[in-house]
């Protein structure tokens, strides 16, 4: 027993959180758990993959490793321009399917739509890429000892790192900006919101764009740390879902502390009960929150 | 001349899958169609039905849990107990809550039960499955035609019975208590209906018939795995009950034969129009295709082809003058 999987959970959950904050944030705003989130994910990995090869093809030497990192700016480069392009994805699904649906006030409609959406962005991506999985880059990182028998490698550290200042991000433009009190307005109550003069389709539009980008930027974790397959999102599913609602639903903070709890448990039960029982850990926790507060650590009470 | 035997045995497989696609697809149309209760796990309801029959009847194997070679309709009766118990145990734990968290804990029951099945060996047998599950009329297996048409048989009296059955059920106080639960839970809830004593009968009942649906399809093939009970399963069973018609049972059966045709025929063509190295993409592509037709008939005609019926007590007709 090493102290090794609160490091591995602590990434895991970092990368978790970032796809949980727009799941908790379509929830509190669209009022729907979307269940093409996933797909978000895996779309983004796939679009940085395509964006860096043609980057690296036009621009010699930006394939070169950044210091001691597996990749190059190629991929840096190509993770923002993918990250813009995650949010168009999110914002092109809601104006074809869910726009209508929510004219229509058919709340759990639009979850059964965004299952569908979910099953056809996958499969998609399986015609195009095959399910064979693909890597950002093939260089094997040496892993550093940091005390305590912890070890993390230099991608792992930088990605903290990221993941850090875009949490940070998000929190300071939701709590210090109009944009962000707009879309806590909308999300208390959107009737109210829209006679106080708040513009709603345009939070909603933020609401897609932030999420879609941030999951775009887990996609992107996800394929340095692991690897690029068509089904990574979906996989991914169910322990964003339980980070949100552990932390409670339309809470950002609730849903990088629920990440984070889901990160490490998963992480133990690797350690403890051997990783093929991996999935079944965001599951447990999702059944006992619901059982004995269903809340959420963080959420108000309806 | 064709051959008349083949056709009529392959149009009897044909029916005996879509039939049974059917019954889930009934024990969906309780829960979705009549009360509004969205469950994306179905597959994993499906296989808690298959793999509890299987265990029940299949003969004792040295090293493994179960094995107890009980008759085949104690099989079923299994399944739908357990499918059963374990949606009542989903729903007692969400149903209280918003409609959502059901949706997402039944995707959680789907993926545990699967993640189960591919990993207790000793009571699952893992990837490879469990095989040497009893047949019906087993003693016919070596004529294909006989043996086809005789469990064809079984399979459509299960659905006329379960159809019949449902029916009554609609068209029963209960029946009328679970739509006036979907249309207006504060309305139901003060004539005094509890909302979720009800949910929760018809959310088990529904469970109980997949699991039911699980167990049949089991004991026609003989053999389960896990692959067979991906969230591919629960989406083909969305599309026809929507494009059937959700809250209508026949809608419900049509839908299930027609998308069953349709993914056969168009699995038949990628067989026959694809090289073998690109039939797994052709297979997405296909996945693809279903799930945009969802999508559409769910925002361009969601009441799908038949739609529900205006249902009113069967006794209706007797105080008419």
């Amino acid at each position: 027993m090493t102290l090794q999987f609160v490091a591995d959970g602590l990434i895991a959950g970092a990368l978790i959180g970032l796809g949980a904050i727009g799941v908790t944030l379509t929830y509190s705003i669209l009022r729907f758990a979307n269940f093409a989130h996933g797909e978000f994910i895996s779309f983004g990995a796939y679009a940085t993959l395509l964006l860096a090869g043609a980057i690296g093809a036009i621009f010699a030497g930006s394939t070169q490793s950044i210091g001691s990192l597996s990749i190059g700016w190629a991929v840096v480069a190509a993770g923002l321009i993918a990250m813009a392009l995650t949010g168009l994805l999110a914002l092109a699904l809601d104006f074809l399917v869910f726009r209508r649906l929510r004219e229509k006030g058919a709340a759990i409609t639009t979850v059964m739509a965004s299952f569908g959406a979910s099953m056809a962005l996958r499969a998609l991506l399986e015609f195009m890429f095959t399910s064979r999985p693909t890597y950002f880059s093939r260089d094997l990182q040496i892993a550093m000892p940091i005390g305590l028998g912890i070890r993390v490698t230099p991608d792992q550290m930088a990605l903290l790192g990221v993941t850090a200042a875009l949490l940070i991000a998000v929190h300071l433009l939701l709590t210090r900006t109009q944009t962000g009190r707009a879309m806590r307005a909308v999300s208390e109550n959107p009737s109210l919101a829209r006679v106080a003069g708040i513009d709603v389709d345009r939070v909603v539009r933020t609401t897609w764009l932030l999420g879609g980008s941030l999951a775009c930027a887990a996609g992107v974790m996800l394929g340095l740390l692991v690897q690029i397959r068509p089904y990574m999102g979906f996989d991914l599913l169910l322990p964003l879902f339980a980070a949100a609602i552990l932390g409670g639903i339309g809470s950002v903070p609730g849903a990088v502390a629920g990440a984070l709890i889901v990160g490490v448990s998963e992480a133990a039960a690797v350690q403890m009960v051997g990783a093929e029982w991996r999935a079944a850990v965001a599951f447990l926790l999702l059944s006992g929150i619901l059982l004995i507060k269903p809340t959420g650590l963080f959420g108000k009470s309806e | 001349m064709p051959d008349l035997a083949g056709l009529i045995t392959y149009a009897s497989f044909f029916f005996v899958t879509a039939l049974v696609n059917a019954i889930v697809c009934l024990g969906l149309n309780l829960q979705w169609g009549q009360t509004g209760l969205f469950n994306v796990g179905i597959a994993g309801f499906v296989a808690i039905g298959a793999y509890a029959s299987a265990l029940l009847t299949t003969p004792a194997i040295e090293g493994h849990w179960g094995g107890f070679a009980l008759p085949i309709v104690i099989g079923w009766i299994g399944a739908m107990a357990a499918a059963g118990a374990l949606s009542a145990f989903v729903g007692a734990i969400t149903l209280r809550l918003r409609a959502d968290y059901l949706a997402i804990t039944t995707f959680g029951v789907a993926v545990t039960v699967h993640l189960v099945a591919l990993n207790a060996q000793r009571l699952t047998g893992g990837a490879f499955g469990i095989g040497f599950i009893p047949r019906p009329f087993e003693s016919l297996a070596e004529k294909p035609l006989q043996f086809g048409v005789a469990n064809l048989a079984v399979v459509a009296a299960l659905v006329g019975i379960l159809y019949v059955a449902l029916e009554r059920l609609v068209r029963s106080p209960w029946g009328r208590v679970l739509r006036a639960i979907r249309e207006d839970e504060r309305a139901a809830r003060s004539l005094g209906k509890n909302p979720t004593h009800y949910r929760l009968q018809a959310f088990a009942l529904g469970g109980a018939i997949m699991g039911l649906g699980g167990a049949v399809h089991a004991h026609y093939i003989g053999f389960i795995a896990p692959e067979n009970y991906q969230s591919a399963l629960t989406f083909q069973i969305w599309a026809m009950l929507i494009v059937g018609g959700s809250g209508n049972n026949r809608g419900a059966i049509i839908g299930a034969i027609l998308i069953w045709a349709l993914w056969s025929a168009s699995g038949l063509a990628i067989g026959a129009f694809f090289p073998a190295e690109e039939q797994a993409r052709a297979a997405a592509l296909r996945i693809a295709a279903i799930g945009a037709m969802l999508a559409t008939m769910i925002v361009l005609r969601p009441r799908g082809l038949l739609g529900e019926r205006a249902t009113v007590s069967r006794h209706l007709d007797d105080v008419r003058p």
